[in-house]
């Protein structure tokens, strides 16, 4: 659609053009879109069901694609308490995802281990796999976690991509 | 027919193995002085007094007493809703009993709970494995020596554990207090 206001860029000029930095456009595609892969493993995961449904909405930030398919996600929610049994099957579902990928710990218990400062539960998954994000709440509110969601977006805003590409670290070689 | 009389007719018919039923709040409680006998107990119970569901099976960890160790079965009778309870000793070199799998098949996961938290096995049983914590885990978290923070363990691949940081606790509640100061959860250790 063709505009007329000047307000960005100069349309009389440049026509329908914007004009960017490709690891800007690259990561405003990432952070738009993030698939998460629900690990909903306690009573925090109602509560994410709530961010899913129609009152909250998690579609308004791209993340609506729920993928129980850790190979078709980006960013895993970890929705619970993390039991040790539990604690290796996590690991591997988190080892499945492909790059690049991202983790929320939703909850105390998936933060700290939470109220359970017991013989059966991990004290916080970051033991296991790196954070992104902690949400504090036992369990939080949806708000919460839609806020813990657009901190990861602004993080994935932030994260260089063309400099890790081999093509590029060749070019900066020479 | 009342708790009271079931248990007395099970006094009846096992005579010195069973002891005279004790009434706490209006629940009936025996206790079985043979932990070997409890299969055919358990045999009578069901089919001449009705209790034709086991509600639980508990265990007792009475640390520092002999026996060490307290297995209670909780029946009921569905048809008129009489409950009574069945408590015997197991003392801790034999941590055994028999299972009473033949009578309630439910006991299954019951007694696979109990030889999972206490290590008490019971004999005749078809798959006595740990139900709650994995093959292979060292320890039985529920016995009173059992520290509340867990001990480290570690199974490649499967699962690790390792202590909790209790931050000086536990913090217990105590109930009550004649504030809320005095309610509110603090550290308190056991010999205080």
């Amino acid at each position: 659609m063709r505009t007329e206001t000047e307000i960005g860029y100069n349309s009389k000029i440049e026509g329908d053009v914007v004009v960017t930095r490709v690891d800007a456009a690259l990561n405003w595609f990432r952070k738009n879109s993030v698939w998460p892969m629900p690990m909903g493993l306690a009573c925090c995961a109602i509560e994410l069901m709530a961010v899913g449904a129609s009152r909250f909405d998690i579609s308004r930030f791209g993340s609506e694609v729920m993928r129980f398919s850790p190979r078709q996600a980006d960013c895993m929610i970890v929705a619970g308490t993390v039991t040790y049994k539990m604690a290796m099957c996590v690991k591997r579902i988190y080892d499945q995802m492909p790059e690049p990928k991202w983790v929320i710990a939703m909850g105390a218990c998936a933060s700290t281990g939470g109220m359970y400062r017991s013989y059966a539960v991990l004290q916080g998954v970051d033991n296991i796999i790196p954070v992104d994000i902690y949400i504090s709440g036992c369990p939080p509110r949806p708000e919460a976690v839609l806020d813990a969601l657009m901190k990861l977006q602004a993080k994935i805003g932030t994260q260089p991509i063309l400099e890790n590409l081999t093509a590029v670290k060749a070019l900066q070689n020479h | 027919m009342s708790a009271l009389e079931s248990a007395q007719k099970i006094k009846a018919k096992f005579g010195d193995l069973i002891s005279e039923p004790a009434e706490f709040r209006g629940e009936i409680t025996v206790s079985l002085a043979d932990a070997e006998q409890i299969l055919p107990v358990c045999e009578f119970a069901k089919k001449e007094m009705g209790f034709n569901y086991l509600v639980d099976i508990s265990s007792i960890d009475n640390y520092g007493d002999q026996p060490r160790w307290t297995v209670v079965y909780h029946l009921r009778a569905i048809v008129n809703g009489v409950e009574i309870r069945i408590k015997t000793d197991v003392n801790e070199e034999k941590s055994e009993l028999p299972s009473v799998l033949p009578v309630w098949r439910t006991a299954n996961w019951h007694e696979r709970e109990i030889y999972d938290m206490m290590g008490i096995r019971f004999s005749g049983h078809p798959d006595l494995r740990r139900i709650l914590m994995w093959e292979g885990y060292p320890y039985f978290p529920l016995r009173k020596d059992f520290p509340l923070a867990g001990k480290p363990s570690e199974l490649p691949g499967i699962a690790f554990t390792k202590p909790a940081p209790l931050e000086g606790g536990p913090f217990v509640t105590v109930a009550g207090g004649k504030d809320a100061i005095s309610r509110e959860p603090r550290i308190r250790n056991p010999e205080e």
